[in-house]
């Protein structure tokens, strides 16, 4: 429905841009500082340190994917071994073995993943496209096999350390949660600065190009090869840092770290928010986490919410949540949201009801398959359903039945409004 | 030699279902250009819904009906979901099957539980068909060895005696030509899409109770099958042909074998073997590097001669 | 002291499978000559552009760029060494903007490489070079558009762009003017004639008009075979060429 503003979106006029960037920074670096003064339960801060972490990794994914074109089933082992290198290292900080700040320990982790990276980032970057994923994926699942029987990964427990060891700088001793948040929102605020100001590089241009068009830009003096390798190698340090932060966060690295499924997390959050855009891969990590955190402390079918949502968006919005927002930030900045009003909330009824429905009918399955030993009886919204009865099933049934029908219909009116706009748009820019 | 020759038939009946897996993959491939990430789901899918046909009517039927069904799934997705996402190119195509690959993984412990289910080998053949010194070769293996070697030689035949079989081999090197010949291009992607996955599914029916048939047998399977193309030569029938029989063989050879590279220094002091960290590498048994076997062999692949057995080098 | 061509090529040769396209081509084109290449259609001149610059392998023969062997080099060795080339079929950079198009054509021959500690906006060097080609191509109103959005004759001019902004000395041009109108390339021609100047131009081209007001001297190619290459006075009295493919009525139109 909102492809053909692709190109539109882009062409955004870049000294507005330039001249709104600064507050965008300061804000960016006010608001992770300023957050623990405004959440301040345990459940919360732990939640916003989740967040940081997932930040630079989805971050620096986005290195690979947005950035160079790259899509990658193994980011989990720069991130892993990162994570492992820093538990290792707090370890010897310990006992006494190492003197290094543990406030500096994601720098093991980013050096570790940096050297990984460049490891592997060697085989892996010699194709792109389908290729690329799929030796992504070998070397993801090499690493996961491997951590199960090599030494130095903990076997099944894992390993865990004590974050409060060494001489604390200042009274910080890592032991509060707390400062543990601003350890990692230090960390998340120098990452981000550092991959947004790599975009602005040589290198970061010609990861663009190469992600366009590798073959032209064999024809202006890059090798394709090499742009992607050291584009890799970058994004493998970033991840490695935010490894180590998890280190330090659980205090405790296990063989999960460096799974498939770790690997598909930052791909995840990456996509959702906007691969296009640089703060995408941002809203992604934060909207995921809370979806994550929040979501599964209700249920345990969080995960098949979460594919939805996925497949949703690579279907029905390619862009991104990044990409829906600069789309709408234009009609807004022109004036023309009122227009969009009602057509939205023609769309959000019928939504709803298909949303309720679809969670009803996840509910009551999962209910009767994997708690069936706790009875029929479920509630879902505070409502209590009885599973055993046709009534929780003929409900969600109908819901999305009557749901999709009119979801549909509207959807295809919003589509014409979104289109009469664009038109607008774009004949207000070239009268 | 007894070990050796149960060990090579395992092997071979592994690496046959391994083929069955990675060729319906290797033909979406190199017709579509399509990296179907949701292949191995299609084939839980098949071991899943073999359980249930087989529990109702028996498992004669669900060897028929279940991959046909599946054929009928996979050519409906790429019809209605593949189809859209075409136009963004390969990498919106391969993103749109890991979202399937991830619901297929999260929607079958929603309707079977996370536990394994009781798919059962069918009374007919539970039996053994030979004995070997003293280990025993269950007829099961011989049926999926033949049923195995029945598709590879049908999906021959059809590739290259059918008309449908040549137009598709004329689409994988001219696609524009042969839709300017007033073939449905878009119509033949939904056949190849259909049978690819029709034989995953087929692949899940005979797999799914020669071992286990449980929400992680995807998982465990699908980053295999991608090594196998790899290793294979992206997009080469024959490469992963025997990709998958050396992969099946090798895996299955390096489970039993209980030997660690302590054993072969043992009885002489080697003084590397004091440092702790190092002894411990060295007592790695074979058998537990297993898994991390077929990657090894990827990335050599990839190191020596990247476009793998039998691709062609660009 | 002696001068070497600036590109030579020697019994230069080229299969696809078993049909031989190129059929031992040898051409020297000395130091800032404008060369046109003309012949029929599926004579094999793209074909020699991409054995040129790197995008094929040859099957036989030798080129070398200023006495210097460059056959067998990837495409970014030789464009390193001086030599850029555009495409008959537009190869721009899409989704990025007319000025990253440019700029990504400027990073390399200004020496900043595969730096990730530079930032572009302070590199005063590329920004100006980049500007003033935009400027020349006549896309300074485009500037912030993204490539794939621009109009078919925009795209060629980029192309054009792309190909002039590492100011190599050697430059090959594939069918600059296709596709486009009497006064569009009125334009480029003159566009070509100023920024390839001094320099050294190799240029295929179909508009008789525009190869015989600027070429230095022609070579006329025909089933993968030069059959002639001489001043345009040569080619135009040239009785081989005129029945191979000429024709006496462009001849004459041209006079
Ligand atoms: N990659 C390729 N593989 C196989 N054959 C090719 C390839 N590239 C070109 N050819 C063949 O080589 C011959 C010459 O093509 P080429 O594009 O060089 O001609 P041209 O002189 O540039 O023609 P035009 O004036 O149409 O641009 C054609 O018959 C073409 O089919
Ligand atoms: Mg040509």
């Amino acid at each position: 429905m909102m492809n053909n503003t692709d190109a539109m979106s882009l062409t955004l006029g870049e000294s507005k841009v330039r001249s709104r960037r600064w507050l965008v920074w300061v804000a960016a670096i006010a608001v992770p500082l300023l957050l623990p003064l405004v959440f301040r339960s345990g459940y919360a801060l732990s939640m916003m340190c989740q967040m940081g972490i997932a930040v630079i990794f989805a971050l620096s994914y986005n290195m690979l994917l947005g950035q160079s074109g790259l899509l990658s089933f193994g980011h989990a082992v720069y991130y892993g071994l990162g994570g492992y290198a820093s538990i290792h290292a707090l370890n010897a900080i310990g006992a006494g073995k190492l003197d290094f700040p543990v406030t500096l320990l994601p720098l093991i982790g980013g050096v570790t993943g940096l050297f990984f990276g460049i490891v592997f980032g060697y085989a892996s970057t010699k194709r792109a496209g389908t290729v690329f994923a799929m030796i992504s994926l070998g070397i993801g699942e090499l690493m996961a096999a491997g951590s199960t029987v090599l030494p130095g990964f903990g076997g099944e427990a894992g390993i865990s350390a004590n974050r409060v060891t060494g001489k604390g700088l200042f009274g910080i001793t890592y032991g509060p949660p707390v400062q543990v948040y601003y350890l990692i929102a230090l960390w998340l605020v120098v990452s981000a600065i550092l991959m947004y100001a790599l975009t602005q590089t040589p290198l970061g241009r010609m990861a663009n190009a190469v992600r366009d068009n590798p073959e032209r830009a064999q024809f202006v003096g890059y090798n394709p090869q090499r742009v992607r390798f050291i584009t890799l190698v970058l994004s493998a340090f970033f991840a490695g840092v935010a490894g180590g932060l998890t280190a330090i966060n659980y205090e405790i690295v296990t063989q999960e770290y460096l799974t498939a499924h770790t690997s598909v997390t930052p791909l995840l959050m990456t996509f959702i928010g906007g691969a296009g855009y640089f703060f995408g891969p941002v809203l992604g990590a934060i909207l995921v986490t809370f979806l994550q955190v929040v979501l599964g402390a209700y249920t345990k079918a969080w995960p098949l919410y979460m594919g939805v949502v996925f497949i949703s968006t690579v279907l029905f919005a390619p862009q991104g949540l990044a990409g829906i927002v600069m789309q709408h930030r234009q009609v807004w900045s022109a004036g023309l949201m009122r227009r969009l009003v009602p057509a939205y909330a023609k769309v959000f009824v019928p939504a709803c009801a298909l949303l309720l429905g679809t969670i009803c009918l996840v509910e009551s399955t999962y209910h009767l398959t994997t708690e069936a030993q706790a009875g029929t009886q479920m509630s879902l919204f505070r409502i209590p359903l009885d599973v055993a009865t046709p009534a929780p099933w003929i409900g969600a049934a109908a819901l999305i039945a009557i749901g999709l029908y009119f979801f549909r219909r509207s959807c295809a009116a919003a589509a014409l409004s979104w289109e009469g706009i664009t038109a607008e748009l774009q004949r207000r820019k070239s009268p | 030699m007894e070990f050796f020759l149960t060990s090579l038939l395992n092997g071979l009946s592994y690496g046959l279902l391994l083929f069955m897996l990675s060729s319906g993959l290797t033909l979406i491939f190199s017709m579509m250009g399509v990296l179907n990430f949701a292949h191995a789901s299609f084939y839980m899918l098949g071991a899943y819904f073999a359980y249930q046909i087989s529990s109702a009517i028996g498992f004669w039927p669900a060897l028929v009906i279940a991959p046909l069904v599946l054929g009928l799934a996979g050519a409906l997705l790429e019809r209605y979901g593949l189809r859209t996402v075409h136009k963004s190119g390969h990498v919106a195509e391969l993103l749109f099957t890991v979202g399937v690959a991830l619901l297929v993984e999260e929607i079958v412990p929603l309707i079977w539980g996370r536990m394994a289910v009781k798919y059962a080998i069918p009374r007919e053949l539970d039996f053994t068909l030979f004995s070997l010194f003293s280990t025993s070769f269950p007829a099961y293996r011989g049926f999926m060895l033949l049923v195995s070697v029945g598709m590879m030689v049908l999906l021959y035949v059809v590739l290259t005696r059918s008309r449908i079989g040549l137009i598709i081999q004329a689409a994988l090197t001219h696609p524009e030509m042969v839709g300017a010949l007033g073939h449905n291009v878009p119509r033949v992607f939904m056949l190849v899409f259909g049978v690819g996955t029709a034989l995953a599914g087929l692949a899940g029916v005979i797999g799914g109770n020669a071992f286990v048939t449980e929400p992680s047998m995807a998982a465990a399977v699908g980053s295999i099958v991608f090594v196998i193309a790899v290793v294979g030569g992206l997009g080469s029938l024959e490469g992963a042909f025997i990709a998958s029989l050396v992969l099946g063989i090798i895996q299955t050879f390096s489970v039993a074998l209980d030997y660690s590279l302590s054993d072969l220094f043992a009885g002489s002091e080697v003084a590397l073997l004091h440092d702790e960290a190092l002894r411990s590498l060295f007592s790695i048994r074979i058998s537990q590097m297993a898994p991390m076997i077929p990657y090894l062999v990827m990335v050599l692949m990839l190191i020596f001669r990247p476009q793998g057995l039998m691709g062609k080098r660009e | 002291m002696k001068n070497p061509p600036a590109l030579e090529l020697v019994d230069v040769s080229k299969s696809f499978g078993k049909s031989l396209i190129i059929k031992g081509v040898s051409l020297s084109i000395p130091r800032g000559e404008r060369h046109a290449i003309i012949g029929p259609n599926g004579a094999g001149k793209s074909t020699l552009f991409n054995l040129i610059s790197g995008r094929f392998p040859v099957s036989g023969g030798r080129i070398s760029l200023n006495g210097e062997e460059i056959t067998g080099l990837p495409p970014f060795k030789i464009n390193r060494r001086s030599l850029s080339r555009s495409f008959q079929v537009t190869n721009i950079f899409h989704r990025l903007s007319v000025y990253d198009n440019i700029c990504c054509a400027v990073l390399w021959s200004r020496g900043y490489r595969y730096s990730f500690w530079h930032p572009l906006e302070r590199l005063r060097d590329v920004r100006e070079l980049a500007e003033s080609i935009i400027e020349q191509i006549g896309l300074s109103r485009k500037r912030d558009v993204v490539a794939g959005a621009l109009t078919y004759a925009e795209q060629r001019a980029l192309e054009l762009g792309i190909t002039i902004a590492g100011g190599a000395e050697v430059i090959l041009l594939d069918e600059p003017t296709a596709g486009m109108n009497r006064s569009e390339t009125d334009e480029a021609v003159e566009l070509i004639m100023r920024v390839t100047k001094g320099k050294t131009l190799l240029m295929v081209e179909h508009d008789m008009g525009v190869v015989f007001g600027m070429a230095d001297r022609i070579s006329v190619l025909v089933y993968g075979k030069i059959l002639a290459t001489g001043t345009p006075e040569e080619i135009r009295g040239n009785k081989e060429v005129q029945e191979a493919y000429l024709g006496e009525e462009a001849l004459d139109a041209t006079a």
